[in-house]
């Protein structure tokens, strides 16, 4: 321990005594106070959510923006904003309440004419996963300061799943309208009413936030200030967990390579908890306009010829799960029963055979191109790793490597012949995994859109008919029967489902507590 | 022969002939040392050395490190000898023009050469081969763009020297095709220099080489020693073996190709020879 550090350990124990004649800290079994160290990386280039939607945006604007709702690792909805909500039989009519006094950070009251102009007129303009849901709208209502009725055109099922803080960030109405979003000078402040208002922001070196006095859930937020450290060196970072001098990490943070030695550190906890709404999922896509991909026998033994557990110890340090179909097993309506593939390269082999795909005196069946996405360690191992795997049933990847723009632009507009991705599936198959497979959602040049090229009518009906069904239950039923037909004919060889650490220091208590983890406000963290 | 006597008299430049002579040995024999692709995840991953069947271990895929230095040193020799070709190709060329002719044509000639001398060679080398894709034979050519100045400057040096001598006044007045004075009368004698500084260029060369693996800029379907390297960067601390071995690879082809050419040098100077 070094002085500083001594010193607000002196701090701490000062702060922990003068409020025990008070009687509150003990009372409640809490230690009001103290300040979290933790990391953003890389710097994001604007701390206002509504605006920018890159992963550091969304995790420090978690503190300062907040939505109605939030989200359990359920992902069933919980209050935020909203204290309540009702939705009407038809799957139509959405009314939230809101909590009364809620305020912005500059002081003046959050009503509910600011949820509706944020909602209709901010992000349907500026948040593209946003916009396809909110355009849905018919129209959005505020009929007193405390109640927002929003009425759509035609039932969404996963509406009510659209108003976690990194899809629907509440803004002030009284700064933003009427102005030019991106361009207003308010952006720099991020007023916003989350526990945490920006305090400072030294470009290069760390964002500090400090307590929103007037947070209207009372009691919180417990920590006085939050600091995210801006550290771009991976080593640099570890070390500063190891020291002790941040308590906290998320996503890639810490490299996945080092979590294994860093989980046997005795002053933090390792939790891959808290990435449910977002629900990584690893694939190999193909392009079916290709041969042979165009054959499902072709894709089966794509699956049957890769050794995913393998995949998942060796390249993933095996934090994730065998992903084993569409809709990652972390989400709702996942459906376990459908058909397996384990690993068994006799029966991809005899798959290809049966295509009249022979082995030439190589032993190679064909050739096919395949695109290596530049996203560092992990793709590259992976791409050596389908090379081999698919190398041991004669067919042979040749690999190409490219920079992001490169790969993106090749990737959307289908001039690529085999590569992998790794797509979020937001909470809800509609918003997150429909768009890989419908047909209406191939559209060139979009990097996220169906562009392996696949297209089943049933396929469409089944995902179009869950979307707007209003029960969990019918919702449940189609989505089991799409899962059933696309993991058959395997549209894309999904590998992984994939875990990202969150190394949380001992003394911190309620980080992790949503489906959407790192991202929430943080205003029941305690440091103890 | 007297060349080649004085050359084995060289202690060091013995010692990095035999080491570089193991090098091409074990490049050869590769497929036959280690019959299976280097690719092949043929163990448990992170395997330590002299574990069974893996005199080096594994990496983190369960790969063979021997095999893969094995097959890497074809790769890192292929590209050496092949972009330094390149280089001697475009470097002697100018370099023997600018010096043949002087005056204008040197004064542009050079001019070329200086804007590729200003320019870092690795940082064009990055550049150039981020830029037109990542494939064995533009790496090559990446390499030898970058290589060639200095063997031009060189060449140009030695032409300019021997241009004004009577050898070659001679063969000019009996009129004698200046392509004919430049490869029969010259070049014969302004040799020895630069093989010299192109067997050191094959070092520089496989260096360059490595680091782009290492950078990620490699041929991905080749295994190379810089790779090797770069994929072990980030387990340096489970799995030491996966970045020593390799890295003493390069250290010592590197080293050997330097200690050989400087051999050569010694041989190759009449001055230094004579006096052995």
């Amino acid at each position: 321990m070094n002085r500083r550090e001594f010193a607000k350990l002196l701090g701490l124990s000062a702060t922990a005594l003068s409020g025990i004649p008070l009687g509150v800290t003990r009372a409640v079994g809490q230690t009001k106070g103290g300040t979290l160290n933790t990391i953003i990386q890389p710097e994001p280039p604007i701390l206002v959510t509504a605006l920018n939607q890159q992963q550091p945006t969304l995790t420090l604007g978690g503190k300062i923006y907040e939505s109605l709702l939030r989200y359990g690792s359920d992902l069933k909805p919980l209050p935020g904003l909203a204290e309540s909500w009702t939705v009407s039989p038809d799957g139509l009519v959405y009314t939230f309440k809101l909590f009364p006094g809620i305020t912005f950070h500059d002081g003046k009251p959050l009503t509910s004419e600011d949820v509706v102009f944020s909602v209709t007129k901010v992000l349907v303009e500026t948040h593209a996963r946003a916009r396809g849901t909110f355009l849905r709208i018919d129209k959005a209502e505020a009929p007193d300061p405390l109640t927002v009725v929003f009425t759509l055109k035609a039932p969404f099922a996963p509406f009510l799943n659209s108003f976690d803080c990194t899809t629907a960030p509440i803004v002030p109405k009284h700064i933003y309208d009427g102005t030019d979003f991106r361009k207003n000078p308010a952006n720099a402040q991020a007023i916003g009413s989350g526990p945490f208002k920006l305090k400072e922001w030294v470009k290069g070196s760390h964002v500090h936030l400090v307590k929103h006095e007037g947070y209207y859930r009372k009691g919180e937020p417990h920590l006085d200030e939050i600091i995210y450290r801006v550290i771009p060196d991976g080593a640099s970072r570890a070390v500063a967990l190891e020291q002790g001098k941040v308590q906290l990490t998320q996503w890639t943070d810490v490299e996945l390579f080092d979590v294994a030695r860093l989980s046997k550190l005795p002053n933090v906890e390792m939790t891959t908890k808290g990435y449910e709404f977002f629900a990584p999922h690893f694939w190999l896509e193909f392009n079916l306009r290709v041969k042979p991909m165009d054959d499902k026998r072709f894709r089966q033994a794509v699956m049957f010829a890769v050794d995913r557990k393998a995949l998942l110890q060796r390249v993933f340090f095996n934090l994730g799960k065998v992903a084993t179909g569409p809709v990652s097993s972390k989400t709702r309506f996942y459906e376990k029963d459908v058909k397996q593939y384990d690993y068994s390269l006799d029966k991809a082999k005899a798959l290809l055979d049966e295509m009249g795909l022979k082995p030439g005196a190589d032993g190679k069946r064909v050739t096919i191109k395949f695109l290596v996405p530049p996203y560092g360690e992990i793709w590259q191992r992976s791409a050596e790793y389908f090379k081999q795997s698919l190398g041991r049933v004669g067919i042979d990847l040749q690999l190409e490597n490219l920079d992001l723009a490169g790969w993106a632009e090749r990737t959307s507009n289908w001039n690529y012949e085999m590569t992998c991705n790794l797509l979020y599936q937001f909470g809800d198959p509609a918003l997150g995994v429909s768009r890989s497979y419908i047909t209406a959602n191939i559209r060139k040049g979009i990097l996220f859109s169906n562009i392996a090229g696949y297209s089943n009518p049933e396929v469409d009906r089944l995902f179009e008919e869950a979307a707007v069904a209003t029960s969990d239950a019918k919702r449940q039923e189609l989505y089991t029967a799409v899962q059933k037909i696309v993991v058959e004919e395997v549209p894309i060889a999904w590998m992984v489902e994939q875990d990202f650490p969150n190394f949380i220091d001992k003394r911190l208590k309620n980080v992790i507590t949503t489906g959407i983890g790192v991202h929430e406000t943080f205003g029941a963290v305690t440091l103890g | 022969m007297s060349t080649l006597k004085s050359f084995l008299r060289h202690p060091t430049g013995m010692i990095g002939l035999i080491v570089l002579l193991t090098v091409v040995i074990l490049a050869v024999t590769a497929p036959w040392l280690f019959p299976d692709d280097p690719w092949d995840m043929v163990g448990a991953p992170f395997q330590p050395p002299l574990s069974e069947g893996l005199w080096l271990g594994s990496d983190m895929l369960g790969r063979d490190v021997a095999a893969g230095i094995a097959h890497g040193a074809r790769i890192s020799l292929i590209i050496g000898v092949i972009s330094t070709l390149t280089s001697l190709v475009i470097g002697v060329t100018i370099g023997a023009i600018a010096g043949y002719f002087g005056g204008k044509v040197d004064e542009v000639m050079m001019r070329i050469t200086e804007l590729f001398q200003t320019i870092p060679g690795f940082i064009l080398a990055i550049l150039l081969v981020a830029t037109i894709g990542p494939k064995i034979s533009n790496i090559i050519f990446a390499i030898g763009i970058v290589s060639w100045p200095p063997l031009a400057r060189l060449t140009r040096a030695e032409f300019m020297r021997l241009r004004g001598r009577e050898f070659v006044q001679a063969a000019v007045c009996q009129g004698q095709h200046p392509l004919t004075v430049v490869l029969r009368r010259i070049l014969p004698n302004a040799i020895s220099p630069i093989i010299v500084t192109g067997s050191l260029a094959v070092a520089s060369a496989i260096l360059i080489e490595s680091a782009l693996s290492f950078m990620g800029l490699g041929d991905p379907n080749l295994m190379s020693w810089g790779f090797m390297i770069g994929a072990a960067r980030t387990v340096i601390r489970q799995a030491w073996w996966m970045s020593v071995f390799p890295g003493l690879a390069i250290l010592l082809t590197v080293l050997a190709i330097n200690l050989v050419g400087e051999g050569l040098n010694d041989t190759l100077n009449p001055r230094i020879s004579r006096k052995r």
